[in-house]
């Protein structure tokens, strides 16, 4: 089960980014970038996410994973095509010499960070 | 980490076996588990019942500020980058060392202890090895590979399934390989989670034994995908056994076109002298290939 070992990577990244940027912010949203060949099941990311980001700086957030399809480039004749797994061979000429172009990704793209202040306001004594 | 609640203690544990030296363990290396008692779960309730009312004045402030208190950071970083950058630098230290790192992954029982300890048996004299031992629980591979005389870390990974470069950057400092060495790391036995943990070993190795099916490169891609050499184990059982060697090729050579293959039996010994030969070829070429 390395997804949880994906989370903890996730969290420290995050969180070194948010301590970095100073003042007191909330982390509302965290965006992944995952290939469908990374292997890394999206399934079991998004189940153990709640209770993986308990107690961190992430507590809260939401996870949102844009999912990369595969595709390739036929090293033998050049033809572009989508793939689902790494023995797909090329739909021209059937070789297995093929260079992944997309689908190894395994990125956080970004970040949603909500600025919260520092104190609960008096604003809501009157 | 602990995988059971999800907390970030990391509980991994080292166990060094040098000759002439008592086994030793380090402690300082464990890190605290976090608190799991009941106080601290009272507390939490209590905290989070604070957080539910605070969060509710939050909402009801976030209401009276503008909309530009949100702020969207790119971080276009790969989320393994902590790991990739520390595989690096173990990389480094075994290239200025001109040592060959190998980092063999299998599933469970596939023979990656026993070949190790063929291995040391006829070459141990002639090279010099050290072994990085991974396993979930226990030291008995280390204990077999001390045995043998060799120095040898022991790694126990806990719940994790795999190894990751920090522990063996941990294991490498304990072991302090020489020159011109041959470091093999032998991962948690699990063909699925090694694959994405680059240790900054200079090959991978995949070991496979007879008896398990010839389409495994199709059902586990990832880890022939990113191997360069394939052992292919046990052939001794040839003669027992329904396996298509030559179906096993094919599969593999699908998923990756550019891996290498050597058939052995660490019992009975056939092809092990291929396997040294592979090692001796990783030594000369590293000395070229920088
Ligand atoms: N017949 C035969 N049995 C072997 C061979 N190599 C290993 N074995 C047996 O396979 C079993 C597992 O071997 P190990 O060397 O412990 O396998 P491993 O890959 O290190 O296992 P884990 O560390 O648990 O993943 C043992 O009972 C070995 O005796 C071989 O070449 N032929
Ligand atoms: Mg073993
Ligand atoms: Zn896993
Ligand atoms: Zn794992
Ligand atoms: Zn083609």
């Amino acid at each position: 089960m390395h997804e949880l070992s994906i989370i903890q990577s996730i969290i420290d990244t995050v969180e070194t980014e948010v301590t970095r940027k100073g003042g007191s912010y909330r982390v509302e949203a965290v965006v992944l970038q995952i290939g469908t060949l990374a292997g890394v099941e999206t399934g079991s990311l998004e189940f153990l996410w709640p209770a993986a980001v308990q107690n961190t700086l992430l507590d809260g957030a939401e996870c949102q994973i844009e999912i990369v399809p595969g595709t390739a480039v036929c090293s033998d004749c050049g033809t572009g095509f989508s793939m689902i797994n790494y023995f797909d061979p090329c739909p021209n000429c059937r070789s297995h010499l093929i260079n992944v172009q997309t689908g190894e990704e395994l990125k956080i793209k970004t970040i949603e960070l909500c600025a919260q202040p520092a104190d609960v306001p008096a604003t809501a004594t009157n | 980490m602990c995988a059971t609640c999800g907390c970030a203690g990391d509980g991994h544990q080292l166990k060094a076996f040098l000759p002439g030296a008592r086994p030793r363990s380090f402690a300082g290396l464990k890190l605290s588990n976090s608190d799991h008692s009941p106080a601290n779960s009272e507390l939490r309730t209590a905290n989070s019942e604070l957080r539910t009312a605070n969060s509710e004045l939050r909402t009801a402030n976030s209401e009276l500020r503008t909309a530009n208190s949100k702020l969207v950071v790119d971080i276009e970083r790969d989320i393994l980058d902590k790991n990739n950058r520390l595989a690096e630098r173990n990389r480094g230290y075994f290239e200025a060392k001109n040592i060959v790192a190998l980092n063999m992954v299998s599933s469970p029982g596939s023979g990656k202890t026993s070949i190790l300890e063929r291995t040391l048996a006829d070459k141990g004299r002639e090279m010099a090895f050290f072994i990085v031992e991974g396993d979930q629980q226990t030291s008995r591979d280390a204990e077999r590979i001390a045995a043998g005389g060799a120095p040898v870390v022991q790694v126990n990974t806990g719940k994790g399934c795999h190894l990751e470069a920090e522990m063996v950057h941990q294991a490498i400092r304990q072991l302090q390989p020489t020159e011109n060495s041959v470091v093999v790391i032998e991962n948690v036995g699990n063909l699925v989670c090694p694959s994405m943990f680059d240790l900054g070993e200079s090959k991978r190795v995949v070991v496979i034994s007879i008896t398990e099916g010839e389409d495994k490169p199709l059902k586990y891609p990832d880890m022939f995908h990113t191997s360069q050499l394939c052992i292919i184990n046990k052939i001794d059982l040839l003669p027992y056994l329904k396996f298509d060697v030559e179906a096993l090729k094919t599969f593999a050579l699908q998923v990756n076109p550019g891996l290498e293959f050597i058939e052995l039996s660490a019992t009975s010994g056939e092809g092990m002298n291929q396997w040294y030969a592979w090692i001796k070829k990783q030594q000369t070429a590293s000395h070229f290939s920088k």
